[in-house]
């Protein structure tokens, strides 16, 4: 494969990998709100999620794999995988990877997830939070396309997604530290830790 | 409320948990010193299990679990273990363990190294909770006297965990101990012992251990000779409510709930008891002659629970009262499990309702409905024990309970409660 | 043959309520949205599903456990 081609590739799927891991991190906050699409039940949503961020990954390999092969810049197996080791563009090249060991933690503990205590994987799962807007900065540090018009169009677009639901996140969990609050104010020895399934109302509203 | 501690067994026989002296010289020249031999070996280890066995002892914490078969357990365990003495008394109306831990500390604390040598533990902690120093003190003081005589095998100590109702439960008892977080944990498999770090935790009630320290030395047939052959040996019992002399009694097993009550000298005609706490059951006079003993109380549906007795003394409204049992109880939940923490204050609110007379019509059905969806779905008996109060005042407050939901006016909603909450509780 | 029954750990779950989506044969959910079990050992018919519950639930509260109970 000429290295144009390459190039070409390394461009278009690292563009593909963004958009799929924004997708991904969208379906992820709105499952973690309990959103519930009507005709979708809840575990076909949280199977969603689990297929498009395996199809970003796969992405992401491909995207990595025509990197390091184009022979036009050097860019070594080793610096894939150890941030800032690069010799072509040390910088952002370094994101990108530590985007990469990011997301690779997050699959892997995903992978292994009944070995592990549930706040190990919690813990874990939230390295994904970071590992966006590091790709994010990666894709527009490369500077390859960041001046198309196209890609500034796409970037807006990822950054409203994901910033849109983030507030819708902490929306919903003011109203369940409300709900708690009222606990609170009720006199209840401890705060609630449990989530009201219902988005309906209160607490034990359906009667 | 004055509370004294009140009633103690005939003279004539050593077999009483309050009877003795509380300094360790004075307890020492009645009982003789702790049988424990210098060299604790397989055949000593057995021995008392077999003693244990033979007196018929449970807990005396609300579980009733056989004594022997704990500590049998114990010993069948390769790990190092601890000895939790449950001292928190998490029920309000309840006072045989404060009693118990300052008027005979040396007791517990005999009966703690007895299932400590027998049951391979190399530490003991007594648990009092916060806000209870007197206790706590007695305690600290008698542990002092123990290793200034040279009489302590294993090393004991003082722990102060929060007070909230379920700290007692013995998975969070464990917990606390391990982390400082006082949280009840899901056990599906009982047999599974709590652990304490890589220690196995062995934790019983305090009454307990003291019943073990006498069996240990007076025998098991000094305990048999009290109470009823199918379930012998003495209890402490707290009597409080429309009694003149409220407090701790000892009494036999088997005897009738009357009898303990009378004990207490009530003040009024007495309307319903509430026997085990505010987890526990009410009983209506026709069951008042009920003898205090699991399977009489089982098939009146009640159970013995941890030793409390409160009498409600007529006039009085059952439903009020029950009202702000679940109002307490639903502020008690530790948070970690839905049907409780959502659940119980949906009860209090039905209830509530009930007690101001201005029930809606499905009330009953969906307060039915309740019940039978929060019972059993926490990890610990805290919602279940609740839902058996309730069930229990619906039975036997059955005419109060129309009345209220024939929008009847109650007075009794702005009375003073016959009943004891460490927060004021309103309904 | 082992019998096979439903638990779930109340402290873990946080209702979510992919159980009961997966499973309504065995599963409902009370006014709250926790999951309610009926108590019954697990059909062999639904074993496929509640091993799939099982591994979907995101709290790791649903397990499957082996019973001695005769029905």
């Amino acid at each position: 494969m000429n290295s144009t081609a390459l190039w070409y590739t390394t461009r278009a799927t690292g563009i593909v990998a963004l958009l799929l891991l924004t997708a991904t991190m969208v379906l992820g906050i709105a499952t973690t709100n309990r959103a519930r699409a009507r005709r979708w039940p809840g575990f076909a949503q949280q199977e969603i999620h689990r297929r498009i961020s395996l199809l970003a990954v796969v992405f992401l390999a491909i995207h990595v794999l025509t990197s390091v092969l184009d022979t036009f810049v050097s860019i070594s197996w080793v610096s894939a995988v150890v941030p800032f080791t690069s010799s072509y563009s040390r910088l952002w090249v370094g994101v990108g990877t530590v985007s990469l060991d990011l997301m690779l933690a997050v699959l892997v503990s995903s992978l292994l997830r009944s070995r592990m205590k549930p706040g190990t994987w919690r813990g874990l799962h939230w390295l994904a939070y970071l590992s966006w807007p590091v790709a994010l900065a990666h894709t527009f540090g490369m500077g390859t396309d960041a001046a198309e018009p196209w890609v500034i169009a796409l970037g807006i677009l990822c950054v409203l997604s994901v910033g849109s639901a983030l507030v819708w996140r902490f929306q919903v969990v003011a109203r369940q530290k409300r709900i708690g609050a009222a606990a609170a104010a009720a006199g209840d020895a401890v705060e609630p830790q449990k989530h009201l399934a219902l988005t309906g109302g209160g607490r034990g509203s359906r009667s | 409320m004055t509370r004294h501690a009140g009633g103690t067994l005939p003279d004539t026989d050593r077999y009483g948990l309050l009877g003795h002296p509380a300094d360790l010289a004075g307890h020492l020249r009645e009982l003789g010193p702790l049988p424990i031999p210098r060299v604790v070996d397989h055949a000593w280890r057995q021995a008392l299990v077999d003693a244990l066995e033979a007196s018929g002892l449970s807990g005396r914490g609300g579980a009733a679990f056989p004594a022997a078969r704990k500590l049998a357990a114990a010993q069948r365990d390769d790990r190092a273990g601890v000895i939790v003495v449950n001292g928190m008394e998490g029920e309000p109306a309840s006072d045989k363990d404060k009693v118990l831990l300052t008027r005979a500390p040396h007791l517990v604390l005999d009966g703690a190294q007895l299932l400590a040598a027998s049951g391979g533990a190399d530490r003991i902690v007594v648990c009092i909770p916060v806000g209870r120093d007197a206790v706590a003190g007695a305690v600290v003081s008698a542990i002092a006297e123990r290793l200034a005589g040279g009489h302590v095998h294993t090393l004991e100590e003082v722990v102060r965990p929060p007070d909230h109702f379920v700290a007692g439960e013995e998975s969070a008892l464990a917990q606390w101990i391990d982390d400082g977080r006082s949280l009840p944990s899901f056990r599906p498999d009982k047999s599974v012992r709590l652990r304490i770090g890589r220690r196995s935790a062995l934790v019983h009630n305090a009454e307990t251990l003291a019943h073990v320290a006498l069996i240990a030395r007076l025998g098991p047939g000094a305990f048999r000779a009290h109470g009823i052959p199918e379930e012998p040996g003495t209890s402490l019992v707290t009597v409080t409510g429309a009694v003149a002399r409220p407090g701790v009694v000892e009494i036999e097993r088997g005897t009738p709930l009357v009898d303990i009550v009378a004990r207490a000298t009530p003040t009024t005609a007495i309307a319903a008891l509430l026997v085990g706490g505010y987890g526990g059951t009410w009983i209506g006079p026709r069951h008042f002659d009920t003898p205090y003993a699991s399977i009489p109380l089982r098939t009146i549906g009640a159970s013995a629970g941890v030793g409390i007795i409160v009498a409600l003394g007529a006039p009085a409204c059952g439903v009020v009262e029950t009202a702000r049992m679940a109002r307490y109880a639903s502020l008690q939940s530790s948070g970690q499990c839905g049907p409780c923490v959502f659940g119980l204050p949906a009860l209090a609110e039905d209830l509530s309702r009930l007690a101001k007379g201005s029930p809606d019509p499905p009330l009953m059905t969906r307060l039915s409905r309740r019940l039978e969806q929060i019972n059993g779905r926490g990890a610990c008996r805290h919602p279940d024990g609740v839902v058996g109060m309730v069930r229990s005042a619906l039975e036997v407050f059955g005419t109060d309970m129309s009345a209220h939901l024939r929008g009847e006016p109650c007075a009794h909603r702005g009375r003073p409660t016959q009943l004891q909450f460490p927060v004021p509780i309103e309904v | 043959m082992t019998r096979l029954q439903l638990s779930i750990d109340p402290v873990a779950c946080d209702a979510y309520g992919y159980c009961a989506e997966l499973l309504p044969e065995a599963i409902t959910l009370d006014e709250w949205g926790y999951p309610v079990l009926d108590g019954k050992c697990l059909p062999p018919e639904l074993l496929v599903l509640a091993t799939r519950a099982a591994r979907d639930c995101p709290r790791r509260a649903l397990t499957l456990r082996e019973t001695k109970r005769p029905d």
